[in-house]
């Protein structure tokens, strides 16, 4: 160790300082996170090189076989390779899962700062709409939301949108309150900047990494929403391959083809653990202070 | 004692204009429909005869604040619509379906507890042991489980393989009830758990690092007589408030694992509206479901103060 990391380690104090200076690639959690993530997201985009049939191909003198040499995991009731909806389902629900973030990430997160910057009746009036959507559970408002605005992936993303931008927003805004009084945002405000500024350049970098790890969660939120309205036969609609509109389907057979009902589960599963571990290992990474 | 419950009529005004918001929410829900919502609704038996009379009867040739305030007022009677595939009033069809998901909703609460509080004690016990990092490792895979699917394993591996429970319904006795929805209810309680050893745990953690469980110890406790004396009563107080937080969670659960289950609650009403595009109904459920979490985020903060002296909700500044 050289003499300048001991003497940042000994300045910083304490016996965490070895953590804080451990480079992202020591952290367990977020590496494990990102080779389970990435496996996820590479079947998902070779799925067309690597899947043994077309998902939607339909063989009816096939149908409801069990594991095979040609259909490793069996058919489904209408005689489709059940591995290769399994690998199409991960394009269309991680897709979706991902993209579905940005937009409450960038409106909450934005809302929140003005919240917590700005304080007063900007701050009361969003929170009150906080709340108010807080009231509705998630999977209500995103039923009800999705029926209205019609089946479909555009629907699904608007749904998704308006309901999870209020956590982005209560994380923000409470990292902003608590980084208004800090010394840097003081000077850079007394030395004349305005206010937009101050919160871009100065607020901002320091708060978004709460919602940055938040975001890992939130991916995996949306995912389970994506399944749950499949499997309630409200999301994309068939017979595109989905993992929950898989579940769906499989329940009927669940005495004979259990597997049918439990892979595209475990998909779900491995995924939402590969991205538990990136936000622990993130929230390690960006905020070791808030460790205990 | 009674002092501390000055907040009570305060934090009852806070939840009006939440409540307010709700209705607008439920009420705006018909105009996010794209197009002519009574064309929509109708779908396929839609005539311009029939688009014209229910347009009319949804009161659509108004302005909005004016149907909103005709939404409130038929609100305010009691009059929540009537509904199109039963052709009963909206009211009484939840009002059925109430009693069996609120049943669901306790009867998870109590398995949850049962699984958490031993779970949480056990992991807060020896922090940072074996114990301590497999109860921390069970989040991380429990929260990616979907819910659903977390029913449907129970299904198979319980009701399906060893034939313990029904596969689904509800029963006619109470305590058919509870053979009928123990799976269900442990469904959600499996779910929520995750959450609640975390936040359990911590506040464990907490209380055994305190002064009062150092001087406890000093003189002598310890064990059982420790855990239940000093540490369980107070970690339970913030669990109040964690399982207040997660009823939410906990009822939107309620509404997807009914379809599981084939249970006749508020959820399969939600759902089996839905795909008979029963306006009235759906919005009817998100109404209710919406104020009966908002009533519970108000009980929570009135028993989290009963429980705490600490506590003193007059006072309360927000960060």
């Amino acid at each position: 160790m050289s003499a300048v990391a001991t003497l940042r380690r000994s300045r910083r104090g304490g016996q965490p300082a070895s953590r804080r200076l451990r480079p992202w690639y020591k952290n367990g959690s977020l590496v494990a996170g990102l080779i389970i993530v990435g496996i996820m997201v590479l079947l998902a985009v070779l799925a067309p090189l690597i899947s043994p049939d077309n998902p939607l191909h339909q063989n009816l003198d096939q149908a409801l076989q069990g594991p095979s040499g040609t259909h490793w995991l069996g058919t489904d009731k209408l005689g489709r390779d059940v591995l290769s909806r399994l690998l199409y389902g991960a394009r269309v629900d991680l897709k979706i899962g991902f993209l579905a973030v940005l937009i409450p990430f960038v409106v909450g997160s934005i809302l929140g700062a003005i919240a917590g910057y700005y304080g007063g009746w900007i701050d009361i009036i969003i929170m009150r709409v906080v709340d108010v959507f807080y009231a509705f559970p998630l999977y209500l408002l995103v039923i009800a939301l999705v029926f209205v605005l019609g089946s479909g992936e555009r629907s699904i993303y608007l749904a998704i949108a308006l309901v999870s931008w209020v956590s982005y927003c209560k994380i923000v805004r409470g990292e902003v309150i608590v980084a208004r009084r800090q010394e840097y945002v003081q000077a850079a405000r007394l030395g004349g900047l305005k206010n937009m500024r101050v919160l871009a350049r100065h607020v901002g970098p320091n708060v978004v990494s709460q919602a940055i790890t938040y975001a890992m969660s939130d991916i995996i939120m949306d995912i389970m929403v994506i399944v749950t309205l499949g499997y309630l036969g409200l999301g994309i609609t068939p017979p595109t391959a989905e993992w929950g509109s898989m579940i769906s389907d499989a329940q009927e057979f669940i005495t004979t083809l259990w597997w049918m009902a439990v892979l595209p589960g475990i998909a779900v599963v491995i995924t939402g653990l590969g991205l538990s571990l990136i936000g622990d290992g993130l929230g390690d990474l960006l905020s070791p202070e808030r460790r205990r | 004692m009674l002092g501390r419950l000055k907040f009570v009529p305060m934090r009852i005004l806070q939840a009006v204009p939440v409540a307010f918001g709700v209705t607008v929410v439920v009420f705006l829900l018909v105009h996010l429909i794209p197009g002519n919502p009574a064309e929509s609704i109708l779908g396929a038996q839609a005539t311009p005869a029939r688009v014209a009379a229910l347009s009319k009867q949804m009161g659509l040739d108004e302005s909005l604040p004016q149907q909103y305030l005709h939404f409130l007022s038929n609100l305010a009677h009691g009059n929540l619509g009537q509904s199109y595939t039963y052709q009963t009033s909206v009211l009484s069809l939840v009002l059925q379906r109430v009693p069996v998901t609120l049943t669901l909703v306790l009867y998870s609460v109590v398995l949850m507890l049962i699984i958490s509080v031993p779970l949480s004690a056990w992991a807060a016990s020896r922090p940072g042991g074996a114990r301590d990092h497999a109860v921390r490792v069970v989040p991380l895979v429990g929260l990616g489980m979907p819910q659903f699917w977390v029913g449907v394993m129970l299904l198979l591996v319980f009701a399906v393989g060893f034939k313990w429970f029904p596969v689904g319904g509800y029963g006619q006795t109470f305590s058919q009830h509870l053979w009928y929805l123990f799976l269900p209810a442990l469904t959600l309680a499996i779910s929520v758990s995750p959450v609640i050893i975390r936040s359990l745990r911590s506040s464990m953690l907490n209380v055994l690092e305190s002064d009062y469980v150092a001087t406890a110890r000093s003189k002598g406790a310890g064990g059982w007589s420790l855990f239940s004396g000093h540490v369980l009563r107070n970690a339970v107080i913030p669990a109040v408030s964690i399982v207040g937080v997660n009823v939410g969670y906990l009822v939107g659960g309620t509404l997807v694992i009914e379809q599981v289950f084939a249970i006749p609650g508020l959820g399969s009403l939600l759902i089996g509206s839905i795909q008979a595009r029963d306006f009235p109904s759906v919005q009817a459920v998100a109404l209710f479901v919406a104020v009966f979490v908002v009533v519970v985020g108000v009980l929570t903060d009135i028993v989290y103060t009963l429980l705490d002296p600490r506590v003193d909700l007059t006072r309360r500044i927000e960060v």
